[in-house]
């Protein structure tokens, strides 16, 4: 092409001198041709729906008849809806339990992969697999078998003599084959780890052997100071996608949250009230409460993180 | 010069084969679950759940068979469907996502920082706040029950995900390309198309790898909008035959399970390397 054969620095920003308004002109023009798709869908399909579920939140709403504003009253609803608080529980336990479970497991395979050993393309892939697939109708399916009355783990618990009653009939271990479920799926944050780990330079690990430090001081005054940006990271995006969990939670208690509300993940409920039974004006409600949790969360991430996460500038 | 002496080659080796070892038990713990769903789709369906083991006593297909008509359909509608959603949603994305990267990454305008703003923000935005005004809307124009709810969004640069990391990655490449180009008399719209969008390639693959694991796995947007058995895609299709699991049975549900992460499987596959690359510099998942 031209372009290879006639290399910029010779000629530097000759047009531009020549013409400039023209150039920025032009630019400008072309810029609003290709980003007719973007404010189209900006416009559309986030900010209209946005104010508008916003507007609902305060309405009453069933789709067939005109919303009705009625003030806060969706709000005061929620404060005695033992559904909604048990959604909120259910989702709360889920995140602070599987999160920090998925990251521990994630990082100390990551390090136990981490240099020189042999097979990591093969360890890699095996445990990425199954972040691959998680998220899955097919696996929620699975799960539902694995965990069910005459599941595998129930077969596995008989050949050692304890006689397993059902994982998912049990509002007390329901969530927790969720739980598991999201640990399973560890191999995501920890390819993020293992991509972390090999930006530490081995110049740091060699001093710090000459200073005399064993395999743990290694550990927590090299590898950990320099991953905490990395931990920050993967702590950030599987804390929000905890928070959104849908689909596990929608076929393992086919769509119920059952039993007793154990799985009764935020998300659900809120598709619960909008698509199932109709209440719009509640259903927005509910997901703007989401947004600003999850919103909150994230904040206070970034805020406890000038505490903990070390970034080499600083 | 290592000041440290190594340990014995004798000792070091028994220290791999032994992580080796408990890598490998890991592994196997890890991916028995799949593997017996493999098996179990291929067992008669009353051996499946008597009988947990990996090493089957009679194979047969009469789960795929079954399985593949269990709804009022053949299945080969619903992969069809999905074929249609998916193929759809990743053209999409690479046709809106390009544009606007190009446009935020290289052109000179007025609100172009608070483009760029807006299309971090709106990565944040959890989709369950928007879900409901926007079922409204396709709903009054009547398209519940067809892909233009899942596929317009796709061709108006809302996965805003793929923007940034298409803006990041054209920031990497050299300005003098594109000023080459501009000397060379062409404009803004032949640049994008024959300088910046043939060196885009790795990131458009992985905007290509994502769409297709997302979008062929996606199950809350079908869920809402097709609700007729002949639009299902696979995941919807599949929650239909929970919903009617004492029918069905699960050597059906685990056949037509396994056939729809197979599409992911050959994927993975062929695209690994790339696939682990783009998540270990983006996180996606």
């Amino acid at each position: 092409m031209l372009t290879d054969r006639e290399p910029a620095v010779e000629q530097p920003a000759g047009p531009k001198r020549k013409r400039p308004a023209f150039h920025l002109n032009r630019q400008g023009r072309a810029a609003h041709i290709f980003l007719i798709p973007w404010q189209l869908g900006f416009l559309l399909i986030t900010a209209v729906p946005l104010f508008a579920s916003l507007y609902l939140a305060f309405t009453d709403y069933d789709i067939l008849n005109p919303p009705e504003w009625s003030g806060l009253e969706n709000f005061r609803r929620m404060v005695h809806d033992d559904q909604f608080w048990a959604s909120v529980k259910v989702t709360l336990v889920y995140v602070v339990v599987s999160v920090p479970l998925q990251l521990g497991f994630a990082l100390l395979l990551a390090l136990v992969l981490d240099r020189g050993l042999s097979g990591l393309a093969f360890y890699r892939s095996a445990f990425y697999l199954p972040s691959l697939l998680g998220t899955s109708v097919a696996i929620a399916i699975l799960w539902r078998e694995i965990f069910g009355d005459a599941g595998l783990i129930n077969k596995g618990l008989a050949v050692i003599g304890i006689d397993g009653e059902s994982w998912l009939q049990n509002p007390r271990t329901a969530l927790a084959t969720l739980i598991i479920l999201n640990v399973w799926t560890f191999g995501s944050p920890m390819v993020i780890f293992l991509a972390g780990l090999r930006q530490i330079p081995d110049e740091l690990y060699e001093a710090a052997k000459v200073d005399g430090a064993g395999v743990w001081r290694q550990f927590t005054h090299v590898t950990v100071p320099l991953l905490t940006p990395i931990i920050f990271f993967n702590l950030i995006l599987q804390t929000i996608g905890a928070f959104q969990t849908f689909t596990q939670a929608h076929i393992i208690s086919g769509g119920t949250g059952g039993p007793a509300n154990s799985t009764l993940f935020y998300t659900l409920y809120v598709y619960q009230q909008g698509f199932v039974a109709f209440d719009m004006g509640y259903a927005s409600a509910l997901a703007w409460v989401l947004m600003a949790v999850i919103g909150l969360v994230t904040a206070l991430h970034f805020v406890a993180s000038k505490y903990w996460v070390f970034y080499g500038d600083n | 010069m290592t000041l440290i002496s190594a340990p014995p080659l004798r000792e070091r080796r028994i220290k791999a084969a032994l992580k080796h070892t408990g890598l490998l038990i890991f592994v196997a713990f890890m991916i028995y679950p799949l593997v017996w769903m493999v098996v179990s789709a291929f067992k008669p369906a009353d051996q499946i759940l008597t009988d947990p083991g990996l090493i089957p006593k009679d194979l047969t297909l009469d789960n795929f068979k079954d399985g593949w008509h269990a709804l009022n359909r053949p299945f080969s509608v619903f992969f069809l469907n999905s074929l249609l959603v998916t193929l759809g949603s990743i053209v999409g994305n690479l046709f809106s996502c390009s544009l606007t990267a190009y446009a935020l990454a290289r052109l000179q305008f007025r609100m172009r920082k608070v483009y760029f703003a807006i299309t971090l923000a709106s990565v944040m935005l959890p989709f369950h706040v928007l879900v409901i005004p926007q079922y409204i809307f396709f709903s009054q124009f009547d398209l519940v029950n067809t892909y233009w709810p899942l596929l317009i969004p796709k061709f108006l640069a809302t996965d805003a995900f793929f923007v940034f990391l298409m803006v990041q990655f054209i920031r990497t490449l050299p300005r003098e390309l594109d000023r080459a180009a501009w000397i060379d008399g062409a404009g803004p719209f032949l640049t994008f198309w024959y300088v910046v969008l043939p060196l885009m390639r790795p990131a458009l693959v992985t905007t290509t790898i994502f769409t297709f694991i997302w979008t062929w796995n996606d199950f809350f947007v079908p869920l809402i909008y097709l609700t007729r058995t002949q639009v299902f895609t696979v995941p919807v299709a599949l929650n239909s035959m929970v919903d009617s699991e004492t029918q069905t049975g699960v050597g059906m549900l685990f056949a037509m399970s396994l056939l729809s992460l197979l599409p992911i499987l050959v994927f993975f596959a062929f695209a690994q390397k790339y696939l682990i690359r783009g998540i270990a510099t983006t996180g996606l998942k």
